[in-house]
């Protein structure tokens, strides 16, 4: 790699800050990691994983029939994934077929009802960017669609940060002393339609999951405390972020996709020597060395 | 017949019946206790015993019959903070990333603002309790750090923090050490002198006989129910467990 030989740090990380789309790119991508992150913690908790994945894959349609109207995708993308979501608790409630395979079944149909649109639909939607996101190349108006979602997301799970977290922990003693679960359940599930949004900018429907699971697991081997969690899990976002735009930019990458790699060898690192969660078990090894 | 004064009463269920899409987990079950009563709700796994707190505590519709609360629905028995539920200790996650300070402090959310800003006085009633159950060393401990009968402590303290009147303990004696079991009774005593009503589920019988005033025995409905010394028969047990005998459940010597 021709690039290496004349590369130091210093370049490395101002070169591509020359670019405007980099500064965008850089900016956007950290600010969506950072809510991805904050709600990471919550649905790894819960356990809400393939509801993520669910609701993620779920926008597709939305996106496309948001697009062929002239509407602002958000929008679209945050009807079918609460639509979705609707569509699973009601198969469930009336059906006696169990709960996974209902949202593998819902979340599937829904994913496939968006790529037949897209070829059905003639128009200039660019069905690569969907699928594998497009920090890149994020229009004026995504900028302002993220920042608007992204800070309605971080104002809701802040004023109901304690509210979820006793949700996720404890929802009958929640009921018990009078807080509305009810409320808090579809709180949370509006938060993850519009993250699945936002984080699907950056790394595209397929990947977004990622954004939503992967950094709250690897805050979850670090920390014993929820506050710590969920910091440790938006910053580890955050450099994932920044470290996957990088890597995409000087080795010519998909971005997306090296976001998600870049989170995923944070996970395995901490899965690995996480202190006192780690196959390696680093607190007990020095504590022997003392 | 004379009327009754539902105010007397802290817990007034009556005829109730809840089924899970069509399933009838408890149908035309009573109970009715007052303030300084503790009861034994003794029944097989799957009896309905877990159902009936839930339905106490308004975690699930009840489909038929009335609950008062003192008096009241179980909606506004919620908002006045009245009904603490120590859960059984599989039913909560103990991995969940939280220490003991803040688990017992959830004990006031209710009575909080909706930021869940605490207070001087929910600092302190948090304090109390924790010392109440001998925990002021485990302050900042993770739960997952705890032993099952420190973990078990610390759920009771969350109840005492609340400061409700109505206690309903699923299991409080399943898996704990001896000194947490002394620590529970000692509490029990107190809550009752403190007019506190207790129900408490179990599958030991030694401790019903030892702390209950009264006994429901539940299988799907009410079995028996009344005075432990009346109630709590060889005969009684027997049909509640589906026709085992009660020297298995006691062992012999009882």
């Amino acid at each position: 790699m021709e690039l290496c030989s004349f590369l130091t740090l210093d370049s490395f990380i101002t070169d591509p800050l020359t670019h405007g789309f980099m500064r965008k790119a850089l900016l956007m991508s950290s600010l969506v990691a950072a809510v991805c992150g904050f709600l990471s913690s919550y649905l790894t908790l819960k356990g809400w994983a393939l509801m993520g994945d669910a609701v993620s894959h779920s926008v597709m349609p939305g996106v496309v029939v948001a697009y062929a109207l002239g509407l602002p995708f958000s929008l679209g993308a945050f009807i079918f994934g609460v639509g979705s979501v609707a569509l699973i608790g009601f198969i469930k409630q009336k059906s006696r077929v169990k709960e996974d395979t209902v949202i593998g079944l819902v979340f599937t149909g829904f994913f496939a009802l968006g790529i037949v649109l897209v070829s059905k639909i003639k128009s200039n939607i660019d069905l690569h960017s969907i699928l594998f996101g497009s920090p890149l190349g994020i229009s004026l108006s995504d900028v302002k669609q993220t920042i608007f979602i992204s800070l309605l997301v971080v104002i809701l799970l802040s004023i109901f940060r304690k509210d979820l977290m006793l949700y996720c922990f404890d929802p009958r003693h929640a009921k018990t002393v009078g807080i509305n679960v009810f409320f808090l359940h579809y709180l949370l599930l509006t938060c993850l339609s519009l993250a699945a949004v936002v984080g699907l900018q950056s790394v595209g429907i397929i990947l977004v999951v990622a954004m939503l699971i992967t950094p709250g697991a690897t805050a979850y081997l670090l920390t014993d405390e929820f506050d710590n969690m969920t910091i440790i899990s938006v910053l580890s976002a955050i450099i994932s972020s920044l470290i996957g735009i990088y890597i995409s930019f000087w080795f010519d990458l998909e971005t997306g996709g090296s976001i998600v790699l870049a989170q995923t060898f944070i996970f395995l690192f901490a899965f690995l020597f996480a202190p006192r969660y780690g196959i390696f078990k680093l607190k007990k090894f020095f504590a022997g060395y003392k | 017949m004379e009327s009754i004064n539902y105010q007397n009463f802290r817990i007034d269920a009556e005829n109730i019946c809840v089924d899970y899409n069509g399933k009838v987990a408890l149908y035309d079950a009573n109970l009715r206790l007052k303030p300084g009563q503790i009861c034994g709700l003794v029944g097989m796994n799957g009896a309905g015993k877990t159902t009936f707190f839930n339905a106490l505590t308004g975690f699930v519709n009840i489909s038929k019959g009335k609950i008062r609360i003192n008096g009241e629905s179980v909606r506004s028995a919620q908002k006045d903070q009245t009904i603490a539920y120590v859960p059984q200790s599989e039913g909560i996650d103990s991995e969940f990333p939280i220490n003991v300070w803040d688990v017992v402090m959830m004990g006031r959310y209710g009575s909080m603002n909706i930021f869940r800003c605490p207070r001087e006085s929910d600092v302190q009633a948090v304090k109390d309790a924790i010392e109440r159950v001998d925990l002021t060393d485990h302050l900042s401990t993770p739960i997952g750090n705890l032993s099952g009968g420190q973990r078990k402590r610390t759920f009771l303290a969350r109840a005492i923090a609340q400061r409700a009147s109505i206690l309903l303990l699923d299991e409080p004696f399943s898996g704990v050490d001896i000194r947490t079991e002394k620590l529970i009774s000692e509490l029990f005593i107190q809550f009752k002198n403190e007019g506190k009503t207790i129900l408490l589920s179990t599958h030991d019988m030694i401790h019903v006989r030892e702390f209950c005033d009264l006994v429901l025995l539940i299988n799907k409905t009410v079995v028996a129910y009344g005075e432990t010394s009346e109630v709590f028969t060889p005969e009684n047990i027997t049909t509640t467990f589906g026709g085992i005998s009660p020297d298995f459940l006691f062992g012999p010597e009882s």
